[in-house]
């Protein structure tokens, strides 16, 4: 049993997304996880602080009752560095849109995954400024139509899984703001996971990008389009469980199970705990309609985190070292007796 | 020729040669030679950008001057007594430093008709062209002799060519007077774990040299300076980048907590992350970040987590952290930002010194954005500064910015090495039980600093950011309400001058001149002071370690003088800022904006001109 419930998660300060924003469903998502988070990893809720950039999604921290950081523009990644460096007993969430995490934090984002900070990372994907009301992004779709793109834009978006398994990231996810229940389970699991784990939540803009995700979000189509994977799970998919992945030669393909002589025994079994890049990077860069996009949990592998390492190297030196403060420092070396 | 060993009070001497010739390293073990034996020195590295520019050519010469004497040094000196030209190119960039009874060695093997020609020089007779034939001029062998000397020691030619600087500093320490005994231990630690087999031909080539310079007949005289009459104590050679990582990791033992670095490297400001990173085992966490911004922002979490915070750059660096700036100013946080300056704007000539970013430190932010501003005015006064930089940040719960220069942070100076007792504590305001219900920015009634809580500690959870907000810490967009926080952040730096100690001034507190700086030109302006006072004239001098918030007493101070004097390397920005703060005082100038330091003659010539 754990002490908190979800209500304890839940700041005084009024929400002030719009309504209908997905943003909503992810903060439920993230409250009501935090009393399990809490007990998997034997912290209290003093230990948590949430740090966020500048965009919609980066009001966050002021709706969580945790320590809270709301920064500038595209650094909060920096920003939870430093804090999880300084202390790496905290438990650090970090909270950025696709702008703020991918345009003008991209530089930190990366650096970030490459060096492996135990950091907590919710990617609110929603393709779109919100908060500048209105601008194209760089995760929007080639050609779309937004402000600052009255004809359609000229540039092929980021995935947002292929930046981070480029940079052999140790934990991604992927997920749609309206699915509570796997989300709470993603984030269960990147709260565990030692490293930077990247969530990227598939958000809704009501209002400047409304039905962004739709393509694959569409409770209809939702069962064709996407596909949830669970390790020691085979990849099928498909409203009646009748498609799934196989590897044909060095590329993945969808085949329906029963035909063209494939069984159930041919479908990929996922295991997100493998050391196979190359094909989390797939599962990672699948997209409609060649492929149903991955949901759940695509990679969570262990390596060892910077900020860990960062105290062991202090830890290992001081304890070799024979110098033990500034008054032994100032005489050690070349000096010399003036009399 | 008859001998003559003149006793002279200083002497400076420049070593000049291409990049690749090991000067910086020729200068730096002559001053340390005689640190150890026991003169008062200062130096000034002076250093192209390139790492090896074209060979032979006057873009590529580096040089390193040391000054030292029997008396107080103050300056690396304007002109020098000696200067060692290892090729025609480092000739030609230095004979204007020559002083006219100047001795000049020049090693003969590379001015042969493709170095002379290389340099620059427009006949094949580089010392008439210069005009220098009246010094007394050393044509030596250099090359030659030291691969003469090595011919029997297996080395390679490459190999034997890099000992080349050991010749010369054999010969200038005879010249001298200097004992090479600690070059030798010096060289016993630099190869003895990795390459003993180099320690006995670098010492050979030493002994070469010395005894080459006492055989010739060229040398007719050779110099005695006697040691200084220095306060007791232990002393080391310390530089200003060098000075300030110590100067922060003494505010971390005393303040109890631990120190963050994140940076990002740039000249001359990267030696201060690269002493901080040797020093992990007293504690010390450095980050190189992937960027300047990086390295701020990995700070300010440092800081928002409990570390004494700091980030440390150049200008252009500073510019990139503006922004970062402004939130910590927002969410007052303690930062220390520690700005060695180059001459800018843009990426301008890296290497060179210049006060220029003054404006930029104390405006440079979008917003109405004061933190405290101060300067280091020498390289051991490095270490004081960083220390209070550190505790005015912590205990006022603000940034601080300290000034630096590239020609403090690479010069050097013997050091009085402190002891940590007789340095103050450092005590932060933590919030206590007693402020509970935490509310982030309610104020301490003396320093109207806010208390600080990092996370961990229950029942004080609270979120800050770059958002105004109400002094309750919930974000607000009440015009009334910006106003009053916009005052109060003023009102925080302000109250710093509280806690900082007053001007003092050296002379009279009235007078017809007040000669006036701040930052690294200390040493020359008070060499100059001292000059113009040994003519029999009366001038008085203040210097400032702190900008923002000025001491308590300047305007007392100023009021005391007919006119007041600025002497600075920019053009005028601290005496923008006197006559916005003080004004009604008649203020002139002393300005030089040419990547390099003052000379005491162009301090001299501005303090005759004002009299």
């Amino acid at each position: 049993m754990t002490e908190y419930t979800f209500q304890d998660f839940k700041s005084d300060q009024e929400v002030r997304w719009c309504p209908g924003c997905g943003d909503h469903a992810v903060l439920a998502a993230l409250q009501r996880v935090m009393p399990r988070v809490c007990e998997a990893k034997g912290c209290r809720k003093e230990d948590i602080v949430v740090v966020s950039g500048i965009g919609c999604s980066s009001r966050l921290p002021y709706y969580m009752d945790t320590y809270g950081f709301h920064s500038i523009h595209g650094r909060a990644t920096a920003i939870a560095t430093g804090i999880k460096v300084a202390n790496p007993d905290l438990v650090v969430w970090q909270a950025c849109g696709d702008g703020d995490a991918l345009a003008i934090g991209g530089n930190h984002f990366i650096h970030a995954v490459r060096r492996n900070v135990d950091l907590n990372i919710i990617l609110f994907n929603n393709q779109i400024y919100g908060l500048t009301k209105g601008q194209y992004s760089p995760t929007s779709r080639f050609g779309a139509i937004t402000k600052t793109s009255p004809y359609g834009t000229v540039e092929p978006p980021f995935n947002p899984g292929s930046l981070v398994l480029g940079s052999k990231g140790t934990f991604f996810a992927r997920s749609l703001d309206s699915e509570l229940k796997l989300n709470e389970e993603i984030m269960l699991a990147a709260a565990v996971h030692k490293g930077t784990s990247v969530m990227e939540m598939l958000t809704n803009c009501v209002i400047f990008n409304d039905g962004a995700h739709k393509t694959i979000s569409d409770r209809a189509t939702r069962a064709d389009r996407t596909i949830v994977l669970k390790d020691g799970e085979k990849m099928i998919f498909g409203k009646d469980r009748d498609k799934g992945l196989v590897l044909d030669g060095l590329k993945l393909k969808v085949v329906t199970i029963g035909k063209d002589g494939y069984t159930e025994d041919d479908i990929l079994t996922h295991d997100s705990r493998s050391d196979n890049l190359g094909l989390h990077t797939m599962l990672a860069d699948m997209k409609y309609p060649e492929y149903p996009v991955a949901l759940g949990i695509i990679r969570n592998v262990e390596a060892v985190t910077y900020d860990s390492a960062v105290r062991e190297q202090v830890g290992e030196v001081t304890a070799r070292s024979r110098i033990r403060c500034m008054d032994d420092l100032l005489c050690s070396g070349s000096v010399w007796e003036v009399k | 020729m008859q001998h003559k060993v003149i006793d002279v009070d200083d002497v400076v001497i420049r070593f000049a040669g291409d990049s690749g010739d090991g000067m910086q390293l020729t200068g730096s073990l002559f001053a340390n030679m005689s640190a150890i034996y026991g003169n008062e020195l200062s130096t000034f590295p002076d250093f192209p950008a390139e790492i090896r520019a074209p060979h032979g050519t006057v873009s590529g010469v580096s040089g390193f001057q040391v000054h030292f004497g029997s008396g107080h040094i103050t300056t690396p000196g304007d002109f020098c007594d000696m200067l060692v030209a290892m090729n025609p190119a480092a000739l030609k960039s230095n004979a204007k430093w020559l002083k006219r009874t100047a001795l000049v060695l020049v090693d003969e093997d590379t001015f042969d008709e493709e170095g002379i020609r290389k340099a620059g020089f427009k006949t094949m007779d580089p010392i008439t062209e210069l005009g220098i034939e009246d010094r007394t001029i050393i044509i030596s062998p250099v090359t030659s002799l030291t691969e003469e000397s090595l011919k029997d020691s297996g080395l390679d030619l490459k190999t034997i060519h890099k000992c080349k600087n050991m010749f010369i500093l054999g010969m200038a320490s005879f010249i001298y007077s200097r004992p090479v005994g600690h070059l030798y231990d010096y060289l016993d630690r630099k190869f003895g774990k990795k390459h003993p087999e180099l320690i006995a031909p670098n010492r050979k080539v030493l002994d070469d040299g010395y005894n080459y310079a006492s055989n010739i007949q060229a040398i007719a005289n050779t110099y005695t300076v006697v040691p200084a009459a220095m306060e007791k104590g232990t002393y080391r050679n310390i530089t200003g980048n060098q000075a300030i990582a110590w100067g922060l990791m003494a505010a971390s033992e005393k303040s109890g907590r631990p120190l963050f670095c994140g940076s990002y490297p740039i000249t001359p400001a990267t030696g201060i992350l690269e002493e901080l990173a040797i020093h992990k085992y007293l504690g010390v966490k450095t980050m190189q970040a992937e960027d300047e911004i990086a390295g701020v922002c990995t700070a300010i979490g440092a800081a928002f987590a409990g570390d004494l915070a700091v980030t440390t750059t150049s200008g252009p660096g500073l510019s990139l952290k503006s922004e970062a700036l402004g939130l910590a100013v927002m969410t007052e946080l303690p930062l220390v930002v520690v700005d060695v300056q180059r001459a800018g704007p843009s990426t301008g000539i890296p290497t060179k010194t210049e006060q220029t970013d003054l404006a930029q430190a104390l405006y440079g932010r979008n917003g109405e954005c004061p933190m405290v501003v101060m300067a280091a005015h020498s390289p051991a006064h490095c270490f004081d500064a960083a220390f209070m930089a550190s505790k005015l940040a912590l205990e006022h719960m603000t940034p601080v910015l300290l000034l630096s220069e590239g020609f403090l942070g690479n010069g050097s100076e013997p050091w009085r090495i402190p002891s940590m007792k007789d340095y103050p504590e450092i005590r932060p305001p933590y919030a206590t039980e007693e402020d509970l219900p935490y509310k982030p920015f309610i104020r301490d009634g003396k320093t109207s600093a806010r208390k600080w809580v990092f996370p961990g500690r229950k029942g004080f959870e609270h979120r800050v950011g770059g958002l105004e907000k109400s002094p309750q810490g919930v974000l607000s967009s009440d015009p009334l309400n910006h106003e009053l926080m916009v005052k109060a952040r003023a009102e925080k730096v302000a109250r710093v001058a509280d806690a900082i100690p007053p001007l003092e001034v050296d002379g009279p507190a009235s007078g017809r001149l007040l000669v006036v700086g701040w930052g690294g030109t200390a040493g020359h302006i008070l060499s100059a002071v001292h000059d113009v006072r040994k003519g029999g004239k009366e001038v008085s001098r203040v210097h400032f370690d702190y900008i923002n918030p000025l001491p308590a007493n300047t305007g007392e101070v100023l009021s005391g003088f007919d006119r007041i004097l600025v002497c600075e390397l920019n053009s005028g920005q601290f005496a923008d800022w006197l006559k916005v703060k003080y004004p009604g005082h008649e203020y002139l100038q002393c300005n030089k904006v040419q990547g390099q330091p003052f000379l005491v003659q162009d301090i001299v010539d501005a303090i005759e001109k004002a009299l």
